[in-house]
Formats: structure tokens, C-alpha cells, sequence
């Protein structure tokens, strides 16, 4: 690659005239007349417009402190809890607004009058002054380049390739230590991403689906048609209270466990999978999206869709959860379920996929 | 005699003139311990050039000061725990709702702490405005070519500083524990999850565990408030150090050279008028926070896995982000048992990929104009059709990405389709900045014919004049030579051309493949129809002295 090859074409440099101040005296009438001459402002001829100045500019940091003294005095008698009607805001802390006023206005003269100052009476005259370089001639580049030489010649750095290359070794491998003293900071994945307290329920131990909002086993009858039901575990091995709120690592179960109920005319249900694992037209699927796990929260009845509302993702959940709109990769889990022997809805296996967003070792 | 002659020579009287006051007994005392002298000597003086622009540099300094400040007042009273509490407190509402410890914190700050909640609104503008400003800032430095050596580094330390921004943006977002803020975290954890082979581990490190466990909020809290703002302090200053080194630029005028600088000096007028400016930002933020509420996440509630509110939105310069991945159509491919989640992993590389395009910008046109000097004298943008169209494409891209990320907020306010938004987005991304790009090359090309009319036949004045035998004319006047100067002073590059196909001796000449396309983007930025040759003094005198001048 030749870099030389376009010298040529780069722009002529500027006129010469860089002696700004003189007027070029030359019938090239492009050329740089230098600097301008300084017009006198008003304040720079008139002493009452300087005085004027000089008052407005007191008048501002005066306004300030009083500003400050009120800002003092806002925060001694206000009450914290006072809600004022200030239009257009609306209803607003009023200990927040008059703070904030009093501060902004304390602030704002300081800085009005310094410039101000700054505008009218200090010298508006522009200067010019020189610019170096920043690149060193070649002097003392050449110097500089001669001591390192000599420097990394007594070093012994070129000449003794084993110390060299070994030291870029042990460089290049002590961040490591850095790096694994990481490790601690959480447990690893293993397969804890695949299974929820779901997991556990088996024919023999099937888990009851518990209403979110009541705390009350739910009842097929209890989930009407065209509406969300929200259900959480209920009573299991591990769990014999069911999941609560007052759980230790609430959080954590129900960013997994969380389901939605609904109901469909059993006709209307396209997939027969998700048709079987339902039970009379109840189908419970994960409230978590399969994008990167948002809870869905808004279900159209008309159509049976759901729709997250974060990336808005959409959901046929008379298809088995099918999606069928936004950046969703993969259609919600569902839950097989059923009912005991006194009518309570329960499911008596997992999950058919593992539920939230995608990761690499998901295999479903 | 001899002892008072042994006393002068143990302590030797300075051979400094004695100080005539006060002040200046203080600046010696200190000179004789820092140097201050030689250190003022060349700066007190130094002059600063004056547009308004250049206070979009300022904002940003000041604004982070201010976020600085007022950072360290809400670390006196929030709790970066994610213990478990049952609020009991003046906000009315979330009495008896167990939350976290940040988040009730978080309300103590803004309901009982008195004036806690103005600075929480303070920090939170100021970090808005403080992104915004360093995004025109960038752009101004962009436009008008100010990037160029010897500022390339600063231009990337600049960049760095918009980047851990943003990222500290977000962390502060995240660290209330409010509805909002954990849904911010749980798109982070989706989108980590997505990342091939490393992602689920990369996760269960970040968040001790399975999402959210209780390590998050207090680990957030120490990148927050201590390793980033820390790692951008330290850039701000080199990028300050740097600014200071250089001198800043000026635009070509009478008088304005690449070797000079002209403008006012530090000492009065610059400080009274910076300082001052800095008062004015504070006073603006502050007034801004006390009628105009942001971010209030008492109207939210505390975190919930399971719940969400519906307008989830992340402050606006995450939202090309967001837009990214709502616009994504969600591709995923599953083989030997595993799931490589291309919807959210594309988005998540394009994000960082967007604003590198912007990074590298510098080394990218140097290369291809091949000029190694110093530029002091700005561009106007209109003199850089390929650049100032570039920029302009890129910034439509960002909007059209942002429009995507609220594409939720567009629909219900102008009752449009969430659908049809996405789709425009889908195919709008990809043709909106070439549409950017055209218009915006052609609209500085026009400028420049205006420029070159102007200096060749004057400017209109408006009166209209009718010549003797009977034609109407519009009367234009020579334009003064500071402005004859200013509107032909600016540098023009020719395309670079490929060598001769064979050497002196007419021996072929391998011509590489680098080389062929630098020549190739040389030509696209500066060939025919990329920007109007400037008028020459010799068709200037030509129109002027000859006849059929009106
Ligand atoms: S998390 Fe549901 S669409 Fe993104």
C-alpha cells in the first residue's frame, strides 16, 4: 500500500498569510484580511450604561442569596407530607417545589450574573495567540529514539530471548488468577434452569394449582371463560405450606413457577397436544416469555391471544401457545393438568419445555 | 559580630522582591511548594475561542458534577440491600407491602428524607441531560470535523465516556428495585442467557444464582457508584488534559489561521463566563426537578417476577436498544441439543456494533485521505457532503431504532398499529439512512452552489433596478472580502487515483486490493458529484471586471 501516492492530492495548504493583523495587500481577493477590528460595546463607551450593568449584575447575585435564605427557610417550615395544587403541574410535594425553585433560582442568578458581568463589562477584545505543533522535530525524536535504544540495549531485553519470552508468559497468564477468583461469585447453572417446583409433582404426589390473588386451591369452574386466572404451586414435599410470599427465595420460584389460567371452548382449541394437556377446555401455560422473560399480563379474549407487554411478543394460546407476532423464538410451556378427587385442578408432571427466555443448553 | 554574621548565613534572606500584599504573600508561599508561577504563567492567559457550540462540552462537564454531588448525598441514605422489609412510612399507598430494602429505601429518600427527593430527581435529570449533551457533542465534533489529528484519541476517549454513560445509566436505573427497574434486569438476564456456550454461567455468576436471587441490587450498587464513575472520572480528566493541550478548534474567519487561535482569555472572561454557565446548568436541572417529576417509583411498587406495568419503557438512550430487540424477528436454531437464541443475541451484538461505527469514524477517513497534518479550522458541514451525509444516516438510523423502542407509546398516542410500527421498523432500518444519506448529500451539495454563486456574484440585496432598455435586474452586492475569505478559505481533497498499470519502465504494477478500495471511497467521498469545486480568484476577476456583471 502506497501511502505516498496521494500527497498530491491533498488541498494546497492555507494562503500563506498567517501574519493575522495585516491587511493583505494583494489583488487576490480571497485573501485573509486578518483580524477584524474590535467594535466598542455600549458599556465600553458609556459610563450610566456601564453603571446600569454593573447593577443588574449585584441585582442577580442578591436575588440568589435571598433564594438561598429561602431555600433554608422552605426546608425548616415545610412539611414534608404537603401536597399543593400548582397549575399546570397538578398536585405536587410542595416541600419538593419550593427546594427545587429556591435552589434553581440560587443557582441560576449566580450564573446569570457572572455572565452577564462577564458580556457586559470585561473586555470583549479577541486575542489571538499561537499555536506549536504537538508533533517534536526531528531532533529530539531522534534523541529520544536514541536513548530508548541504548536503554533496551542495556536492558538485555532483545538480545536474551528466554527471559523475553517467558516474561510475556507469566504476563499473559497472571489475569487468569484474576478471572477465577470470579468463580465464586454465584453457584453453577447445572440444570436448575430446566426444572421448576412443577418438576416435582407426580401421579402419586400431584400439585394443586393455587389462585395467586386468594391463596385458594383453585376449581375448574373457578377459571371463567375469557378471563386470566394467575396460579402459583400449592402444597408440596419440599414446600408444605405452598409457595408464599414470605418464602425466603420467593422471588426466585415465582420468576419460574408463575401460570396462567385459561378457559376455551374445548372446540376451539387448534392444537391437540395442547388440547390433552388441558382439562375441559382449562389450559395452564407459563406466565413467563419464552423471550427474555417478561410476565405476560394482557390476554384478548376474542382471539386468545396474549401479548407481553415488553417487547410485545403474541401468543395464540388456542394454538398451544403458538407465537404468532414479535420476537418471541419459541411458543410458551404448558402444564399438563387435571383434577383430584374433590375437583381440585392439579398437575401431576412439569412443565412440557423449560420455561423463560432461551438459553444455549436449553436441548426442548 | 561574628554570631550575627553566622545567623545571616544559616538562613539566607530570599532574593524574591518582597510581596506587596497579602494575596501575593500567599501565591509565593504556594509557588515555593507547587510551582504555581510557572504553571499559571501559560495558562492564565490562554485563550479560549467563543461559539455557542462549544458549551455543549460544558454541559457535559457540569452535568456530571452535578450527578457526582448529588450521588454521593443519595449514598448517605439508600440502602443497596435486597433484604427483606415490610414498609411502614409516610407513603400511604405500600403501607404493609414487604419490598426490598433498596426500595424502601428509595421511598424514605423520596417521601420522608426532606429535600431527598429533589436530589433524587436532580441525579436523575442530570443523567439524562448529561447523556443527551454528550451525544450533541459528539455530533458537533462530528459534523463539523474537529475529530481530525491531532484529536482522534480524545474523539475515542469522548466515546468511552458516551458508552459507560449509557451503561451507568442503566445500572442506576436498575439499583430503586421498583417494578421498573426489575424488569430492566430481567431483559438483562435474557438477553446474558442468550449468549452461546458461556451464557447461563455468565448469569448464575452475576446474579449469585438463579434470577433475581438478592445479590444484584448491592452489586449494581458498587459498579454504580464506584468502578465506573471512577473509570470515567479518570477519562474525563485525560479527555480535559488533552482539550487543554491542543487548544481548542476554531472556525475559518479574518484572522482565524491553523496556526493561531483567537478568542478571549481564561482570566476573566472565559472563567467568569464558564464558571457562570456552570451555575446556570445547575440552576436550570434544579428547577427542572422540582416541577417536572421523573422516574417516580412509588407509583411503580417494589419488584415482582410475576408482574409487570405496562408501559415498560428504559430511559430514552437505552430505547435504540429496545427497538433493536422488539423489531427482531425471533429466530432461534436448535441442534444437538442446544438453542442458540439469534433474536435476542443479533440485537445484543448490533447494539455495541452501532455506536463503534461512530467510534472508528476517524481512522476510517484519515486513512482514506491520507493526510497526516494538524487541523485546527473547522469544517462546515456543507463542505463535507460524504461525512455530514454519513452522520446525518446514522442518526436516522438511531431514530428509527428508538421509534421501534417505543413502539408501544407511538401506537396508543397516534392510535396506529403495533404491528405495522414493527414492521416499518423492520424494513425502515435498512432504507430510512439511505434515504438520510441521498438527501442530505445533495442538500450540502446545493449549499455549496450557494456559497460559490454568492462569492462569484455577490449577494441579492433585493432591489430590483431597470436598465435603460427597459430590463429588470435584481441588484447584487460584492460581498465584503472577510466574507469572500471565509466562504473560500476551506480545503478541497481530490480523489485519490490508482497508479499508473505499469511503472517507468513498463513493468505491470500489482496494485493491491487495500489500495483499490481506499482509491475507490476516495472517489465517493471527494469525486465528481461529491462536492462543487470552489470558485478560483481567476473566475472571480473574470466575472467581476468583465462586462455582463449586473
Ligand atoms: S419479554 Fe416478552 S416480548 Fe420480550
Amino acid at each position: 500500500m502506497s501511502h505516498d501516492m496521494s500527497d498530491d492530492k491533498l488541498p494546497q495548504a492555507h494562503d500563506a498569510s498567517d501574519a493575522h493583523g495585516d491587511v493583505a495587500v494583494t489583488d487576490n481577493p480571497f485573501a485573509d484580511p486578518g483580524l477584524p477590528a474590535h467594535q466598542p460595546r455600549r458599556t465600553d463607551i458609556d459610563e450610566r450604561a456601564a453603571k446600569r450593568a454593573e447593577r443588574q449584575v449585584s441585582l442577580m447575585f442578591l436575588v440568589s442569596m435571598l433564594a438561598t435564605v429561602g431555600f433554608i427557610a422552605s426546608y425548616v417550615a415545610i412539611d414534608p407530607d404537603k401536597i399543593v395544587y400548582i397549575f399546570p403541574l397538578g398536585h405536587i410535594s410542595a416541600l419538593n417545589f419550593a427546594l427545587g425553585m429556591t435552589l434553581g433560582v440560587a443557582l441560576f442568578c449566580i450564573g446569570a450574573g457572572a455572565v452577564h458581568w462577564a458580556r457586559t463589562l470585561m473586555s470583549d477584545v479577541e486575542l489571538p495567540a499561537e499555536r506549536h505543533p504537538i508533533e517534536a522535530d526531528d531532533e529530539v525524536r531522534a534523541d529520544v529514539i536514541e536513548q530508548f535504544k541504548t536503554g533496551a540495549a542495556e536492558s538485555g531485553f532483545g538480545r536474551r530471548k528466554m527471559i523475553r519470552n517467558t516474561l510475556i508468559g507469566s504476563m499473559a497468564l497472571v489475569p487468569l488468577s484474576g478471572v477465577v477468583l470470579l468463580r465464586d461469585l454465584g453457584p453453577l447453572p447445572e440444570k436448575k434452569l430446566d426444572v421448576t417446583a412443577w418438576n416435582e409433582a407426580t401421579p402419586a404426589a400431584p400439585i394443586r394449582l393455587v389462585n395467586m390473588n386468594t391463596d385458594e386451591p383453585l376449581k375448574a369452574e373457578d377459571v371463567a371463560v375469557g378471563s386470566l386466572t394467575f396460579a402459583k404451586p400449592g402444597p408440596s414435599a419440599s414446600r408444605p405450606a405452598g409457595l408464599q410470599e414470605s418464602d425466603e427465595d420467593f422471588q426466585q420460584a415465582i420468576a419460574k413457577d408463575a401460570l396462567m389460567l385459561i378457559r376455551i371452548q374445548p372446540d376451539d382449541i387448534k392444537d391437540a397436544n395442547s388440547k390433552a394437556l388441558g382439562f375441559e377446555g382449562v389450559l395452564a401455560y407459563s406466565k413467563i416469555c419464552t423471550h427474555v422473560g417478561c410476565p405476560i399480563s394482557l390476554y384478548e379474549q376474542q382471539t386468545h391471544h396474549a401479548l407481553c407487554p415488553c417487547h410485545q411478543s403474541t401468543f395464540d394460546l388456542s394454538d398451544g401457545a403458538r407465537v404468532i407476532f414479535g420476537p418471541a423464538g419459541h411458543p410458551l410451556p404448558q402444564l399438563k393438568i387435571t383434577t383430584d378427587a374433590s375437583g381440585y385442578l392439579i398437575a401431576t408432571q412439569g412443565f412440557n419445555a423449560p420455561v423463560g427466555p432461551s438459553f444455549w443448553e436449553r436441548s426442548a | 559580630m561574628s554570631s550575627s554574621t553566622s545567623a545571616k548565613q544559616a538562613a539566607p534572606a530570599s532574593t524574591r522582591a518582597k510581596p506587596a500584599n497579602k494575596a501575593e504573600a500567599a501565591a509565593d508561599y504556594l509557588d515555593g511548594r507547587l510551582g504555581i508561577y510557572s504553571l499559571a504563567k501559560a495558562n492564565l492567559r490562554k485563550i479560549f475561542p467563543d461559539h455557542w457550540s462549544f458549551m455543549l462540552g460544558e454541559i457535559c462537564l457540569y452535568t456530571f458534577i452535578i450527578i457526582i454531588l448529588t450521588g454521593v448525598y443519595l449514598t448517605l441514605f439508600f440502602k443497596p440491600s435486597m433484604g427483606e422489609v415490610v414498609y411502614n412510612g409516610s407513603y400511604a399507598p405500600l403501607n404493609g407491602i414487604k419490598m426490598s430494602e433498596a426500595y424502601a429505601s428509595t421511598l424514605n429518600i423520596s417521601f420522608e428524607v426532606r429535600g431527598g427527593l429533589l436530589i433524587r430527581q436532580i441525579h436523575h435529570w442530570a443523567a439524562i441531560v448529561f447523556v443527551a449533551a454528550m451525544f450533541v457533542h459528539m455530533m458537533r465534533v462530528f459534523f463539523t470535523g474537529a475529530f481530525r489529528k491531532p484529536r482522534e484519541i480524545n474523539w475515542i476517549f469522548g466515546f468511552l465516556l458516551l458508552f459507560l454513560g449509557f451503561f451507568d445509566g442503566f445500572l442506576g436505573y436498575s439499583l430503586p428495585d421498583d417494578l421498573l427497574s426489575g424488569t430492566g434486569i430481567r431483559f438483562m438476564e435474557g438477553a446474558i442467557l442468550a449468549v452461546p456456550l458461556v451464557g447461563t454461567y455468565i448469569s448464575f455468576f452475576l446474579f449469585g444464582g438463579e434470577f433475581p436471587g438478592t445479590d444484584i441490587v448491592p452489586r449494581f450498587f458498587t459498579i454504580h457508584v464506584l468502578l465506573i464513575p471512577g473509570v470515567m472520572l479518570g477519562l474525563l480528566v485525560a479527555h480535559l488534559i488533552l482539550v487543554f493541550y491542543h487548544k481548542h478548534t476554531q472556525w475559518a474567519g479574518p484572522g482565524r489561521t491553523e496556526k493561531n487561535v483567537v478568542g478571549m482569555p481564561l482570566m476573566p472572561v472565559y472563567m467568569a463566563k464558564a464558571g457562570g454557565f456552570f451555575f446556570l446548568v445547575f440552576g436550570i436541572i434544579a428547577a427542572m426537578s422540582a416541577i417536572a417529576s421523573v422516574n417516580p417509583v412509588w407509583a411503580y411498587g417494589p419488584y415482582r417476577p410475576d408482574q409487570v406495568s405496562t408501559d415498560a419503557q428504559p430511559d430514552w438512550y437505552m430505547g435504540f436498544a429496545e427497538g433493536l430487540i422488539r423489531v427482531m424477528p425471533g429466530w432461534e436454531v436448535r441442534a444437538w441439543g442446544h438453542t442458540l437464541n439469534l433474536g435476542v443475541f443479533i440485537p445484543l451484538m448490533l447494539f455495541p456494533l452501532v455506536l463503534v461505527a461512530i467510534a472508528v469514524y476517524p481512522f476510517i477517513e484519515s486513512w482514506i485521505t491520507g493526510d497526516k497534518r494538524e487541523h485546527h479550522i473547522l469544517d462546515r458541514p456543507r463542505n463535507a457532503p460524504v461525512r455530514t451525509a454519513l452522520g446525518a444516516a446514522w442518526i436516522s438510523l438511531y431514530l428509527v431504532l428508538l421509534s421501534g423502542g417505543g413502539n408501544d407509546l407511538i401506537a396508543t398516542h397516534f392510535h396506529l398499529s403495533l404491528n405495522d410500527i414493527t414492521y416499518f421498523v423492520r424494513v425502515g432500518s435498512f432504507v430510512v439512512p439511505v434515504i438520510v444519506y441521498i438527501v442530505t448529500k445533495r442538500w450540502c451539495l446545493g449549499l455549496q452552489r450557494r456559497d460559490k454563486e454568492k462569492v462569484l456574484h455577490g449577494r441579492e440585496t433585493g432591489v430590483i433596478k431597470r436598465l435603460p432598455h427597459g430590463e429588470f435586474i435584481e441588484v447584487h452586492a460584492q460581498l465584503p472580502q472577510e466574507r469572500l475569505h471565509t466562504l473560500t478559505s476551506h480545503e478541497q481533497y481530490e480523489p485519490v487515483e490508482l497508479p499508473a498499470e505499469t511503472d517507468e519502465n513498463g513493468v505491470a504494477r500489482k496494485v493491491g486490493l487495500v489500495t483499490k478500495t481506499r482509491a475507490k471511497l476516495s472517489e465517493g467521498m471527494f469525486g465528481e458529484g461529491s462536492q462543487i469545486p470552489k470558485p478560483t480568484v481567476e473566475e472571480h476577476q473574470e466575472i467581476t471586471s468583465g462586462h455582463g456583471h449586473h
